[in-house]
């Protein structure tokens, strides 16, 4: 009791070192909250986006497809089991056929995917409907997403022209007129692709009834057993790239994490080591005094312990507000990010769990015990009679 | 008086390291305080005077010999028997004050009755009663630094005395102080020595504090060549 007395007038009267102290660790503290908070909730805004625009409930994949080899498209498309075509039927699927084509917008050539879907589709959150619009049938409607409108150059209402080679190895070639550029927060549905309805694909390809990709719709009752040429994709699985580039991301918000606080605790350690030093005469009087050599570093300790729950509460008086403003307001990131191949997504929300409190907490002041305690141990080693005399031995 | 000794030092040796040589600081030093002594080391400088004290005080350990405090021989103590030892039973005066700067001075004062746990009424008065001891009653809530030499001197000694310990341990108390304030402190001292029965020892050189001495103990070069009763 004596000791936190003691410890407590010494930091008040220490003045402006110990202000000065606080304000840096809590800026450490409430902004490692800010910042685990702005990946977290970055993180789930992307998955929740993913899933609702792309994933939807999980997919069945032809078996051939593999989205990291343009090839594989020449094989993967087939017909659609009964099942399936069943579950499509009721509104609970969407199918997509997938196939590489050359595009040539401003005289130049550019291999894309041409993805057909079901513009009266319900499944996945992609404004397609639009592509039921178009009247001249000798053109084929095109929407695209603004990363791929920016990299082509092209606009609403623009034309490109289009070549692919059908089922049968021909060339074939036509023009598509985009009727929309619309922003996708999500590269995976953006770049280097065009969406067009399904049937016109299929019939560019003399492939009726088929296709590469199902999408089941989120949420569904039951998922459809795999079959010869089909093959389900959990979510785990199709958000395996994102998870892994988040957690990339995350190691480098955990290294952000780990210099902050290391600079605020390199503060609270330099003030330690400069008040043992200046006050090794009052280390010997109160030694002198009959204070033991534990009270003592324990007196120091605790002063700069006392730091870091100040930071706490202060940080925590001060960053609720902020952090509680940012996650319901959002971050409105620079249009610059859109250059990023993470998911651009405009307004950012932050989301701290309690988890992330109680954690952050607890590192910073485990720490700053750490460096609290790590230049008492000086006063272990020093003699009274030279405390008094103002020297170290 | 009482002649039980309170302290006694037995074939004190107390050597310091000086590079590759040693420094003999006590050459062999036997003495014997009587409980209520009013007694002074007096030497010249690098006598030896403060390291004695230090033993005394178990501040500091002997190279050889021994001192018995109060019935305790303090080289069998550790670090925490000598630190309770100097909480319960002694008194130090520093010759530089050493107060500390972040209490007012009756802080100060109550320090070591706080580390006694005294409650808070048996501090307050023993507070009182030790500044009205130093003429230091009105200064009570002022900080060290708002103090002469003199005054922060007095406030030493009430801090010293506050527990009322059976032995005070001054280190040249008076060395900054001018002849005023000199004979008001000793005093002082005098009469909580009148009163209390406490033990007085000095380390010294001034005059003024040998004129009130009742017993003056002298060192040479780490040795006692005389040791007389002054009354
Ligand atoms: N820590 C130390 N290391 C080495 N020598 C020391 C140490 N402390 C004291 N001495 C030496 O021991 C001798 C006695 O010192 P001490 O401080 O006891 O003298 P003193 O009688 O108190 O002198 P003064 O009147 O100047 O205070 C001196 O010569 C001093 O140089
Ligand atoms: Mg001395």
């Amino acid at each position: 009791m004596l000791i936190i007395k003691l410890a407590f007038r010494n930091i008040i009267h220490a003045g402006l070192r110990t202000w000065l102290n606080v304000i840096v660790l809590s800026f450490a503290f409430v902004l490692i909250i800010l910042i685990e908070g702005l990946y977290d909730g970055m993180s789930e805004q992307v998955k929740d986006a993913e899933i609702d625009s792309n994933v939807g409930g999980g997919q069945f994949w032809q078996k051939d497809y593999d989205p990291y080899d343009s090839f594989s498209l020449e094989r993967s498309h087939a017909e659609i089991p009964a099942e399936l075509k069943q579950e499509i039927k009721r509104g609970n699927a969407s199918a997509v056929l997938i196939v590489s084509a050359s595009i040539f917008p401003r005289n130049l050539i550019q291999s894309v995917s041409l993805k057909g879907i079901d513009p009266d589709q319900k499944i996945v959150n992609l404004p397609v409907s639009i592509l039921k619009e178009e009247r001249d049938t000798n053109v084929i409607p095109g929407l695209i997403g603004s990363r791929m409108a920016k990299s082509t150059g092209l606009q609403a209402g623009d034309y490109v022209s289009v070549r692919w080679r059908n089922i049968n190895g021909t060339f074939d070639a036509g023009d598509i007129k985009i009727e929309n550029v619309i922003d996708l927060n999500l590269p995976s549905i953006d770049n280097g692709q065009i969406w067009i309805p399904l049937e016109k694909l299929r019939n560019m390809m003399r492939i009726p009834g088929q296709a590469t990709i199902i999408t089941l719709k989120k949420n569904i009752d039951r998922i459809p057993a795999d079959s010869r040429d089909w093959i389900f994709k959990d979510y785990n699985y199709l958000l395996k790239d994102l998870n892994d580039n988040i957690s990339r991301k995350r190691l480098y918000s955990n290294f952000m994490f780990s210099l902050l606080l290391g600079m605020a605790l390199l503060a609270v350690f330099d003030t330690q080591v400069l008040s043992i030093f200046r006050r090794r005469k009052e280390i010997g009087t109160l030694m002198a005094l009959g204070m033991t050599r534990w009270s003592v570093i324990g007196l120091f300790t605790l002063e700069g312990c006392l730091l870091g729950i100040l930071a706490f509460i202060a940080g925590s008086i001060y960053g609720y507000p902020i952090l509680a403003y940012l996650a319901k307001e959002g971050l409105v990131l620079p249009r610059m990010i859109e250059r990023s191949q993470f998911a651009v997504l405009l307004t950012l929300y932050p989301k701290y769990g309690l988890h992330l409190y109680v954690v952050t907490s607890l590192i910073l002041l485990i720490s700053v015990i750490i460096v609290s305690f790590l230049p008492t141990r000086k006063i272990t080693t020093l003699k009274p009679t030279d405390a008094l005399k103002g020297k170290f031995s | 008086m009482n002649d039980f000794p309170i302290i006694k030092v037995n074939n004190l040796i107390k050597d310091y390291a000086m590079g590759k040589q040693c420094f003999r600081a006590l050459n062999d030093v036997n003495l014997s305080f009587k409980m209520g002594e009013f007694c002074g080391l007096v030497g010249p400088s690098g006598s030896g005077k403060t390291t004695l004290l230090n033993i005394i005080g178990a501040l500091d350990n002997p190279t050889s010999g021994d001192a018995i405090v109060m019935d305790k021989s303090i080289t069998v103590l550790n670090h925490k028997e000598a630190a309770k030892m100097r909480n319960e039973s002694i008194g130090f005066i520093f010759q530089t004050y050493n107060l500390l700067p972040v209490y007012s001075v009756f802080e100060n004062v109550e320090f070591p009755l706080l580390l006694l746990k005294k409650n808070k009424t048996e501090r307050e008065e023993a507070v009182m009663r030790a500044l009205e001891w130093v003429g230091l009653s009105g200064k009570a809530n002022s900080r060290p630094n708002q103090l002469s030499g003199g005054e922060s001197q007095r406030v030493a000694v009430a801090r010293a005395m506050v527990k009322l310990p059976k032995i005070v341990l001054a280190d040249e108390p008076t060395a900054n102080l001018d002849a005023a304030n000199s004979h008001n402190i000793l005093k002082t001292m005098q009469n909580l020595n009148h009163e209390l029965k406490t033990t007085f020892i000095f380390a010294t050189h001034d005059e003024k504090v040998i004129g009130y001495l009742h017993r003056k103990v002298m060192l040479n070069d780490g040795k006692v060549i005389d040791d007389v009763n002054l009354n």
